[in-house]
């Protein structure tokens, strides 16, 4: 599913993030991706996002090298990843339900078969309820769980996950791990950056310990 | 289907946008129509007094006098020679009394011709020529004008010719007047679309992040462009009409006074779809250019 080898990231201005990276994550694992602030998790995502690109060695996503990616092609692969940011990124000029509903209008959707989609991507989050709210007025637990609702409505097979418990307390980041629990069994490939010990140890899965830009054994 | 829906959603969503704030909406759509407006309306001015020379002048003619004392054999000989000519269609002869006589119920002014102890008009030709170009027109004129027995060969209709001169130059007028305010109409559209681009620099990046291509992050743009303009050619229309119905007021008195039907054309169907057409154009184009200069400049980090 993805695959590292010998990959380099250094940013503009010569910092290395990533430093000869390798490794597999196979279809349907779950692995969590920790590190101290400023490790490279980040940067690491962004590159299965293809939103950076590896300086040197080779990125594949399902079998497609990041590196050498045509722009045309960058969409469908974005298309085929869930993404859920350390910062969310959702929309405040537009409701709950408008914002889940955007990854389908990108794709193309039915307008009728979208909203039965967002409202059941809404129902999985817990947020039915809140469909008509602005993203503004939910809490973070809440603001968090709509983020997964919109990388999970176009039901890819691989979710990212960008400190998704970062800023929540333990009951909300059990809720959120619990939810990708459920996506891990129903066969989503998952990578989930955190630093949260509690939930290192309540739902153990294989981690990639990051140092300083370095995998550590 | 899909993607027939996926346009009117975005059209959809366009006209929200521009009903959004419809202040500035009608400021922008206004001042395009006001631009747009101009060199419609000098257009149409000129296709009128086009109208009118083509009416007032009929076919152009040439009128030769003879020489007073021209005997009745000349005549009938210099008449043969001309309706032998290969450049003349057909001749008229009008006898010097025919003239006066002539001159006499049209003008008013029998009380003086009257008076006259003699005859002062020569007699005359008037020449229907087979082709009725400038230069063919005056050609025949330089020749005519060497014959024996002709005092004077007059080109009745050059004042068409002048007159054709001056809307040519109109023409030209309007013609830079309509690009120069394009320019501006497309700067116009630039410029909204890059403030919304700006406004929603969010929502391109999110959009990008999930896997929009750029054609769907290009698309409500160029509808915005491209509605704004329709609008602003429709206003420019309006305006047009408005002036236009203003003005045939104005000019039906006028006309009455010298017993004319003239009026001022309004703008065919045919220019009406051709200046929506362009308008609707221009404002995609404007769109487009504002797009391809700003909106690779926003990439997710
Ligand atoms: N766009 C960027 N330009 C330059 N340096 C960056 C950029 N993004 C991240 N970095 C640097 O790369 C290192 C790794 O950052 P990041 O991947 O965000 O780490 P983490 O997510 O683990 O906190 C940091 O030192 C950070 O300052
Ligand atoms: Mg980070």
């Amino acid at each position: 599913m993805i695959k590292f080898n010998q990959v380099y990231k250094r940013y503009p201005g010569g910092h290395e993030a990533l430093k000869n990276l390798s490794f597999d994550i196979a279809e349907g694992e779950m692995v969590y991706l920790t590190g101290h602030s400023g490790a490279g998790k980040s940067t690491l995502l962004k590159l299965i996002a293809a939103i950076e690109r590896p300086t040197s060695g080779s990125v594949l996503v399902k079998g497609q090298n990041i590196r050498s990616i045509k722009p045309a092609a960058i969409p469908q692969l974005r298309r085929n990843l869930g993404l859920i940011f350390q910062d969310h990124k959702l929309l405040f000029d537009r409701s709950a339900f408008d914002n889940v509903m955007l990854p389908l209008q990108i794709c193309g959707f039915d307008p009728r078969e979208s909203a039965k989609r967002v409202r059941a991507a809404l129902d999985k989050v817990g947020l039915l309820e809140r469909e008509k709210a602005n993203p503004i007025a939910l809490s973070g637990g809440e603001q968090q769980r709509l983020c997964i609702a919109r990388a999970i409505v176009n039901r890819p097979t691989m979710l990212l996950a960008d400190e998704p418990t970062g800023n929540l307390d333990s009951e909300y980041a059990n809720e959120i791990m619990n939810i990708f629990k459920s996506f891990h069994q129903v066969g989503v490939t998952l990578l989930v950056s955190t630093h949260d010990e509690n939930i290192l140890r309540q739902f153990p899965a294989r981690a990639l310990h990051l140092n300083k830009g370095e995998l550590q054994a | 289907m899909k993607t027939l829906l996926e346009h009117l959603r975005v059209l959809r969503h366009t006209l929200q946008r521009l009903l959004l704030t419809p202040n500035a909406t009608l400021l922008n759509i206004l001042i395009i129509g006001i631009a747009l407006s101009l060199p419609v309306g000098g257009y149409v001015l000129l296709k009128s007094v086009q109208l009118l020379g083509a009416q007032i002048s009929g076919t152009p003619q040439i009128s030769v006098f003879l020489a007073t004392g021209t005997s009745d054999g000349d005549i009938e000989r210099i008449g043969d020679k001309l309706k032998q000519h290969a450049a003349i269609q057909r001749i008229e002869f009008v006898p010097r009394a025919l003239a006066l006589k002539k001159l006499q119920q049209s003008s008013g002014l029998s009380d003086v011709i009257g008076g006259l102890s003699q005859n002062p008009l020569p007699d005359a030709f008037i020449i229907y020529p087979k082709d009725d170009s400038v230069a063919a027109l005056e050609a025949l004129r330089d020749e005519l004008n060497a014959w024996q027995h002709f005092e004077h060969v007059q080109l009745d209709s050059a004042w068409i010719h002048k007159l054709e001169a001056l809307l040519n130059f109109g023409r030209t007028a309007v013609a830079i007047l309509a690009a120069l305010l394009s320019f501006a109409l497309i700067a116009i559209t630039f410029n909204t679309i890059r403030l919304q681009i700006l406004t929603r620099r969010e929502e391109i990046e999110v959009s990008k992040l999930i896997g929009a291509t750029d054609a769907f992050i290009r698309r409500p743009f160029l509808y915005f462009g491209l509605t704004q303009g329709l609008l602003g050619g429709i206003a420019a229309w309006l305006l047009v009409a408005a002036s236009l119905q203003l003005l045939n007021y104005q000019v039906g008195a006028l006309a009455q006074l010298y017993a004319s039907n003239f009026s001022l054309q309004h703008l065919s169907a045919g220019d009406s779809l051709t200046l929506l057409g362009f308008s609707a154009y221009l404002g995609w184009l404007g769109a487009w250019f504002s797009v391809s200069q700003h909106l690779w400049q926003i990439e997710p980090r």
